[in-house]
C-alpha cells in the first residue's frame, strides 16, 4: 500500500492509498508496487490502471506527463487525466476522426508533432472508453 | 439652498449608481470564486514539479544543460507587467505600475523592454514611450490556455534567441481577498534548482529514459505552469480588488443617500413650515 496522487495543472485529480498501478511510461508500461525503488520517468499518452486497497480497478486516460516514486509516495504529474467513466465515447470518436483527417491532409502547414500527439490522445480515450 | 427637486434628483442618481456598483460587486465576487479556485488548484502541480526538478538536478548535477538554464552576461532585460484590462478596481493597477516604473527607472531605458498583459498597463507605458515588445490585452481576467501557451512561446523564444538576457514577471500575488502584493519574480533564465533530499535516496533514483530526456520534457512544462500560475494569481487579485472597491462604493453610495435623504426631509419640513406661516399670517391679516 502506498500513497498515489495524480496532479494536473487544473487540479488534484486523485489522492488515495493504492495497492498497485500500471503506468504508461515513454519506454513502455511499468508497474509500481509498494516499496518500489525510487524512480522518475516520463509518461506517454495511455491508460493508467490503478488497483486500490479494496482490490477494485480504476482506469484513467493520461495524456503524457511524469511519474515520480520514492519512499512509498507516488506522484503523477499529468498534462491531463480523465477518469474512464467520465469519457464521452461519442466525443472521443469524433476527435479521433478529426485528428486522423488532419494527419492525412497534412501538407507541412500544420504542426505534425502536435497533430500526432492529438491523435494518440484521442485513440487512447476511445480505447479506454470502449473497455468500460 | 438646493431646492427639493434638486435633492430628489440627486438621490435618484446616487441610487442608480449604487445599483450598478452593487451589480459589479456581485459579478466580481462570482468571478473571484472561480479565479481563486483556479489559482489554488494549479499550485500543487507547480510545487510538485519544482520538487521533481530538485530531485533531478541533484543527480544529474553539472552535466545538465538546457537553453532555459543559460546564464548570460546581462545586457537586456524584459519585464512582463500583468495589469488589468478594465478599470474600476481600486489601486490595483496603480500599485503595479508604480512598482514597474520604479524598476524601469533604475535601468537604462535602452536596455529594458516591456511585455504588457492588460490594457491599462499597455496604455500607460505606451504613452510614456517605453519600449513595448508585446502586448496581451484580450485576457479580460480569464484564463485562456491557448493564449498562455502562445505567450510562453513568445517569451522563451525571445530568451533562447538572445533578444533578451533575463525575463522578470511583475504580478499581484494573491493572498486573501483583502490582500495582494505586487511581486517580482525571475522567469528566465531558470536558476538551477537547489537539490534537496539527502544524497543517498537521491542517488538511488532510476531514470527512464535518461535525466536529460526528462529534463527537456519537464522544463517547457515548468515554464508554462509558472506563467500560468502567475496569471491565475493576477486574475484572482484583480477580481478581489474590484470586489472590494465596489463594496466600498456601494457603502459610500448608501451613506450619501442617507445624508441626502436627511437634507431632503429638512428642506421639506422647512418649506411646510414656511407655508403654514404664510397661511397663518394671511388669516391673521384678513381678521385684522
Amino acid at each position: 500500500m502506498y500513497r498515489l496522487s495524480i496532479v494536473t495543472p487544473e487540479k488534484v485529480v486523485y489522492e488515495e492509498d493504492v495497492a498497485s498501478i500500471i503506468a504508461p511510461g515513454t519506454v513502455g508500461y511499468l508497474g509500481i508496487l509498494s516499496n518500489h525503488a525510487p524512480i522518475i520517468t516520463s509518461l506517454k499518452p495511455g491508460v493508467l490502471n490503478i488497483k486500490d486497497n479494496a482490490g477494485s480497478e480504476i482506469n484513467f486516460a493520461i495524456s503524457g506527463g511524469f511519474l515520480e516514486n520514492s519512499s512509498n509516495i507516488c506522484t503523477i504529474l499529468a498534462d491531463s487525466a480523465e477518469f474512464a467513466n467520465e469519457i464521452d465515447l461519442e466525443r472521443a470518436r469524433e476527435s479521433l476522426a478529426r485528428a486522423k483527417q488532419r494527419l492525412q491532409n497534412a501538407a507541412g502547414e500544420i504542426d505534425t508533432g502536435r497533430a500526432e500527439a492529438a491523435f494518440e490522445r484521442a485513440k487512447n480515450r476511445v480505447t479506454l472508453a470502449k473497455k468500460d | 439652498m438646493a431646492t427639493l427637486r434638486d435633492i430628489l434628483r440627486r438621490i435618484n442618481s446616487v441610487k442608480s449608481t449604487r445599483q450598478i456598483t452593487k451589480a459589479m460587486k456581485m459579478v466580481a465576487a462570482a468571478q473571484l470564486r472561480k479565479a481563486q479556485l483556479q489559482a489554488e488548484q494549479s499550485r500543487p502541480y507547480a510545487e510538485k514539479m519544482s520538487d521533481m526538478l530538485g530531485h533531478l538536478s541533484a543527480v544529474a548535477t553539472d552535466k545538465l544543460s538546457h537553453p532555459y538554464f543559460e546564464k548570460r552576461e546581462v545586457e537586456k532585460q524584459t519585464l512582463v507587467v500583468m495589469t488589468s484590462d478594465r478599470g474600476l478596481c481600486g489601486a490595483f493597477n496603480s500599485n503595479l505600475i508604480r512598482n514597474a516604473e520604479h524598476w524601469l527607472k533604475e535601468r537604462d531605458p535602452e536596455k529594458v523592454e516591456l511585455v504588457c498583459v492588460g490594457r491599462r498597463g499597455y496604455q500607460y507605458f505606451k504613452k510614456r514611450e517605453w519600449k513595448i515588445v508585446e502586448a496581451y490585452i484580450e485576457f479580460n481576467a480569464e484564463m485562456k490556455f491557448d493564449m498562455v501557451r502562445g505567450m510562453v512561446n513568445q517569451l522563451t523564444t525571445r530568451f533562447v534567441t538572445g533578444q533578451t538576457d533575463e525575463i522578470y514577471l511583475l504580478y499581484a500575488k494573491f493572498f486573501t481577498t483583502a490582500k495582494n502584493v505586487p511581486t517580482f519574480e525571475k522567469y528566465l533564465n531558470i536558476d538551477k534548482p537547489e537539490s534537496h533530499g539527502d544524497g543517498e535516496t537521491v542517488g538511488a533514483y532510476i531514470f527512464e529514459p535518461t535525466p536529460d530526456d526528462i529534463f527537456s520534457a519537464l522544463l517547457p512544462r515548468y515554464a508554462l505552469i509558472r506563467l500560468q500560475s502567475a496569471l491565475a494569481d493576477s486574475f484572482a487579485s484583480e477580481h478581489a480588488t474590484r470586489m472590494m472597491a465596489m463594496t466600498l462604493a456601494t457603502n459610500n453610495a448608501g451613506e450619501m443617500i442617507d445624508s441626502l435623504t436627511l437634507q431632503y426631509n429638512k428642506a421639506r419640513q422647512a418649506s411646510i413650515t414656511t407655508e403654514i406661516l404664510e397661511v397663518v399670517s394671511g388669516a391673521e391679516a384678513l381678521r385684522g
